[in-house]
């Protein structure tokens, strides 16, 4: 399973991307796995809207399972992947990479510290296989 | 006991494999206190003497075949070619279940699919879903998806002339939900009934906490008007607009999806379906590819084996109950699989002349009926043109009185008592007019009513 | 084997049904709102019924053969009810007419709430609702009517097991209730010290379906209710799995408030392929006054020259109505035959022999598969459908495999709490000879799994079509066909 060092981890297995105040958002690797052939994705939010923590961003259909995914930390969307309507099957591809879902300017970025680095998020995930 | 096979030593073979002495055994879980209370229910009839009771029974009511019938008012009296009713009484039909394993459900699932494609083709929309219980539940379900579109805003405006109890059925799904109804006051008096029924007043209604406009189409009192302008204007408030319909009267008019509704939904029952006092029915519902995954119900899609071949399978499940769970848009399981069936074979059976002329044949006897109704002293026909198979009839007293002398001295069942759902409509009656009331029956009506006003 | 879609086979100039001529002189048309293009197929009588028979022939169904598809109560249908659902007087009477000359339906109709009171042991009985969903949401907006009624808006939170369809709190969410789970104790019980934890003032109630979906009997029913009543809550029962109970014991007798009937599967009404069903709702005495409006009701009892008048009432307190008209009439007419012909005897008998036929089939495949509970089961019971040393093998391809030979495979991967669910119910209608074929036909499957599981991994292998790509179907997803 791929876990990048550089990022950090929500419970609800959403990645974060920080680039100074910048922040960039998807789901895990694991995620993906576990939803199995993505074939629909619905972001909600739309560039300007400001979120709080833990809100409900996006919503992930697969064949067999749906999942709602939330916003690791605060901020206003900058901008959103619209590649993802036609082809969600990036996610289940790169993750990490195509697969990102929406960009955000970090509200307050101590709400970082609330969240798991890669260390903490495998053995995460490995205490639920 | 013809439907259960066991004989005794069978039984007894079996209670000795599962390791008990007898069956009652095997309900020792449960309760003592409360186990096996004896109900007390009439004693068993056999095969003969349940068809003697059912027939008895059948035979008290007054019925559409033994008397004309011109009630309408949301279910209709429509002839159901033969073929229909032969195809679904085959076994594979209408004792399979719910598609799950597709590879023995293709019969029911490109029924399905074909059954979606006409909806679609006959509502003038992009997608149909495999149907709802009815047209009031379905009614239900467009409210939902438009709430759950445009989330944040709580008001739902209805017509007054949509069915009265697609309006009670829309209220009782929602009342945990939040929403607010607008548009459909009862009115004090006719002429506020009639301003308060056009579009141009709906229009009015509508604001940017609008999240749906709910319309009929032909009304519930017969009227025919075009959503065009109704349609530009709750757009442009960021509403949708719903548009229940009579898909009898598609054949001859313009769809609501090229005057610009969002959702289009509808009673299939004019479909090859009977009345049977009420149900089963069938809630069709299409609407916009935009809004597909917020469209509740069972989907067909169509899909490739691994061979290539072109099959058929239930598909964006990920919206239902089963795998959503609480966060699905509806609870709804299953469709109304059978009727569906026969609609499709009906729709079929009609094709593009047979629809048209049925419902060529209704507007014309009710445009008839008007004409004649309208030269009977006393009565007065007060729907305005263009109206479809329905029209408003004022009369002298009371429609209940009419309509008991009607099928007293005339065998005829007589209209809807408009004055149920709207005071203002006391001794109000609602005609109904389909290819199965010819000329004949309509004249001896107008007789009959005739009578009514000395 | 392709079958062309009704387009496909139109050919332009054909009908397939003939109509009276006009014979009124005709209206103007409104010219602006006139159809000029009309998408239908035109085919003759004959390609229509041809097209559907060969279609109906690709289905299976339990007029065909076994259907142990567990929770859904697949028994056999009996024909009398489609004749007697048929009978002009019944199939031609408008749901509108003045109840007076309705009487029949109505008379049906009262019998049948009052049947299904004496077997649930509760006060009375809707026959609106239109399929086990529609009954459920019914029951819980009852629920929440009455808390409301009662001044207890803060009673939000519905308590349901973890092993409960997923109906459940789909319903509970429709209603603007929180579901909250449950979880089951080793014995596939609720477990009564967390349900304890959960019951506070802010519980509406919990749902409950019993026998469970494991096929087992909450054993602690009296002690769960009395939890859910102590918080002030109320007891809502899943009726899908009444079919063991008939006779048996009475939910209202359990402390069971409110529960909705499936009468498509405890009482015989055919499935329809996914429909028509009919889920009526009954309620202990309390709650009575909530049912969706209107109920029917005897207004005059009559004497021994005229018969009872029957005809509509609308509870005090009702949540409204559920959907138009009067039911799904034509389902409640199969069913009332259905009980008419069992009697309290029969009942009871179908309710014994469903249970026996479970626990028989549980005992001929315990040893060859891993069953759920080591308990007594139900009507149904929940194997797994896997082994250890039969990698890569799994309860979908058993299924599937299960179609060659001949039989519908049971409920699969359901419920969730079981790994590799393989939910089989056989109900009381299948003979001892269908349940040995059957068990012989799991063994050997059981058998191919270790020694040949590219014969499971393939199946089916003789259908019109294979295994069928979904994730093609939901991605591009295709749902109406050429309009040619």
């Amino acid at each position: 399973m791929n876990i990048p060092k550089e990022l950090k981890y929500t419970k609800s297995d959403e990645w974060i991307r920080v680039e100074g105040t910048q922040g960039t958002m998807g789901i895990s690797d694991y995620a993906q796995g576990q939803l199995s052939d993505i074939v629909y994705v619905e972001v909600l939010a739309k560039k300007g809207d400001t979120l709080a923590q833990g809100k409900p961003i996006a919503s992930v259909e697969s064949v067999k399972a749906a999942s709602e995914v939330y916003i690791p930390a605060g901020g206003t969307i900058t901008d959103v992947n619209a590649a993802l309507a036609t082809a969600p099957e990036s996610i289940n591809k790169d993750p990490y990479g195509e697969g990102w879902m929406v960009k955000f300017t970090l509200a307050n970025p101590a709400e970082l510290d609330s969240l798991m680095d890669s260390k903490t998020y495998e053995a995460y995930c490995a205490g639920r296989q | 006991m013809p439907f259960l096979p066991h004989t005794e030593s069978e039984r007894s073979e079996m209670l000795r494999a599962i390791g008990v002495k007898k069956a009652e055994d095997l309900f020792a879980a449960i309760p003592k206190s409360v186990r096996f209370p004896g109900l007390q229910l009439p004693p068993a009839v056999s095969e003969p003497e349940v068809m003697a009771e059912m027939r008895y029974l059948a035979e008290a009511n007054h019925h559409a075949q033994n008397a004309a019938c011109f009630l309408g008012a949301g279910a209709y009296h429509h002839y159901i070619p033969a073929a229909i009713n032969h195809l679904l009484m085959r076994g594979e039909f209408y004792t399979a279940y719910t598609p799950y394993q597709p590879e023995v459900s293709q019969g029911t699932l490109q029924s399905i699919f074909e059954f979606q494609t006409l909806i679609a083709a006959l509502t003038g929309m992009e997608v149909a879903n495999a149907s709802h219980y009815d047209g009031a539940t379905a009614a239900a379900e467009a409210v939902i998806l438009a709430l759950n579109q445009n989330r944040g805003r709580r008001r739902v405006v209805m017509s007054p002339v949509l069915h009265p109890q697609y309006r009670q059925t829309i209220r009782t799904y929602l009342q945990g939900a939040g929403a607010h109804f607008a548009g459909d006051e009862t009115p004090e008096t006719y002429s506020a009934f009639q301003t308060r029924s056009r579009a141009k007043h709906l229009a009015t209604c509508v604001d940017e906490s609008t999240a749906v406009v709910v319309v009929s189409y032909p009304s519930f009192v017969g009227e025919v008007e075009d959503l065009t302008s109704l349609a530009e204007i709750v757009h442009t408030a960021g509403a949708l607009l719903a548009v229940a319909v009579n898909p009898i009267m598609l054949g001859l008019l313009k769809p609501p999806g090229a005057m610009g509704a969002d959702i289009v939904f509808g009673e299939g029952q004019p479909l090859g379906i009977p009345l049977s006092y009420g149900g089963p029915y069938l809630g069709f519902f299409a609407t916009r590819q935009a809004y597909l995954h917020k469209m509740s119900g069972r989907i067909a899609g169509e899909t490739v084996d691994g061979q290539g071949r072109r099959g058929y399978t239930l598909t964006l499940a990920a919206r239902e109950q089963h795998i959503k769970r609480e966060r699905a848009s509806s609870n709804i399981c299953t469709n109304q699989g059978l009727m569906a069936l026969a609609a499709t074979i009906y729709l079929s059976l009609m094709g593009r002349r047979g629809l048209r002329q049925v419902a060529e044949l209704c507007y014309h006897r009710c445009g008839y009926a008007a004409e004649r109704l309208a030269r009977t002293p006393g009565f007065q026909v007060v729907s305005r043109f263009p109206f479809f198979n329905e029209f408003i009839l004022r009369c002298p007293k009371s429609v209940a009185e009419i309509n008991r002398d009607l099928l007293d001295r005339w065998e005829i069942i007589g209209g809807y008592d408009l004055g149920q759902d709207y005071p203002c409509l006391a001794n109000h009656m609602l005609l109904a007019f389909t290819e199965m009331t010819p000329r004949g029956q309509i004249d001896s009506l107008a007789e009959a009513l005739a009578g009514e006003s000395l | 084997m392709t079958e062309p879609t009704i387009y496909e086979l139109s050919s332009p100039g054909r009908a397939g049904v003939s109509l009276p001529a006009l014979d009124v002189d005709p209206s103007t048309f409104p010219p602006a709102l006139i159809r000029t293009e009309l998408p239908l197929p035109q085919l003759a009588e004959s390609d229509v019924v041809r097209h559907f028979l060969r279609l109906s022939q690709w289905n299976y169904s339990v007029d065909k053969g076994f259907y142990p598809l567990g929770s859904c109560t697949m028994k056999y249908n009996p024909k009398i009810n489609e004749d007697t659902a048929r009978l002009p007087g019944f199939a031609f009477v408008h749901p509108l007419q003045d109840p007076e000359t309705a009487q029949g339906c109505l008379a049906l109709m009262y019998q049948l709430q009052g049947w299904l009171c004496e077997i649930s042991g509760l006060a009375a009985v809707s026959l609106q609702p239109a399929a086990g969903a529609h009954g459920e949401l019914t029951g819980v907006l009852m629920i929440r009517a009455y808390h409301h009624d009662r001044g207890q808006e803060n009673r939000r939170r519905m308590l349901i097991p973890n092993s409960a369809h997923g109906t459940n709190p789909a319903s509970v969410a429709m209603a603007g209730m929180e579901a909250v789970e449950v979880p089951a104790d080793p014995e596939g019980n609720i477990d009564l010290a967390a349900l304890r934890t959960l019951c506070d003032e802010t519980v509406a109630g919990l749902m409950l379906t019993n026998p469970n979906t494991l096929g087992l009997f909450e054993e602690n029913i009296l002690a769960v209710a009395e939890a859910v009543h102590g918080c002030g809550g109320l007891l809502y029962g899943d009726g899908a799995n009444l079919n063991a109970l008939l006779g048996i014991v009475r939910p209202g007798d359990l402390g069971f408030d409110v529960m909705h009937f499936n009468l498509h599967k405890t009482f015989s009404t055919p499935h329809g392929g996914g429909g028509p069903g009919s889920g009526p709702v009954g309620a202990a005495a309390q709650l009575a006054d909530f049912l969706p409006a209107p109920l029917v009701a005897m207004i005059d009892p009559g004497n021994e020259a005229d018969p009872p008048l029957y005809g509509y009432r609308n509870p005090g307190k009702s949540i409204g109505r559920m959907r138009a008209f009067n039911g799904n009439f034509g389902i409640l007419v199969r069913a009332a035959t259905y009980i008419r012909m069992l009697g309290a005897d029969g009942l009871r008998q179908v309710a014994e022999t469903a249970v026996l036929n479970a626990n028989y089939l549980r005992a001929l495949l315990k040893d060859t598969y891993t069953i759920s509970h080591e308990r007594t089961c139900m009507h149904e019971f929940v194997a797994e459908g896997r082994w250890a040393d039969a990698p890569g093998v799994g309860a979908g391809d058993i299924a599937k495999r299960l179609i060659d030979y001949g039989v519908h495979p049971p409920t699969v991967k359901f419920p969730l709490i079981i790994p590799d669910a393989l939910m089989i119910e056989p109900t009381e209608t299948e003979s001892k000879q269908t349940l040995d074929s059957f068990a012989d036909t799991m063994k050997k499957i059981a058998e191919e799994a270790h020694t040949h599981p590219e014969l499971l991994h393939d199946a089916p292998h003789n259908t019109p079509v294979g295994r069928l790509d979904e994730v093609r179907a939901a991605k591009q997803p295709i749902l109406t066909g050429k309009l040619t």
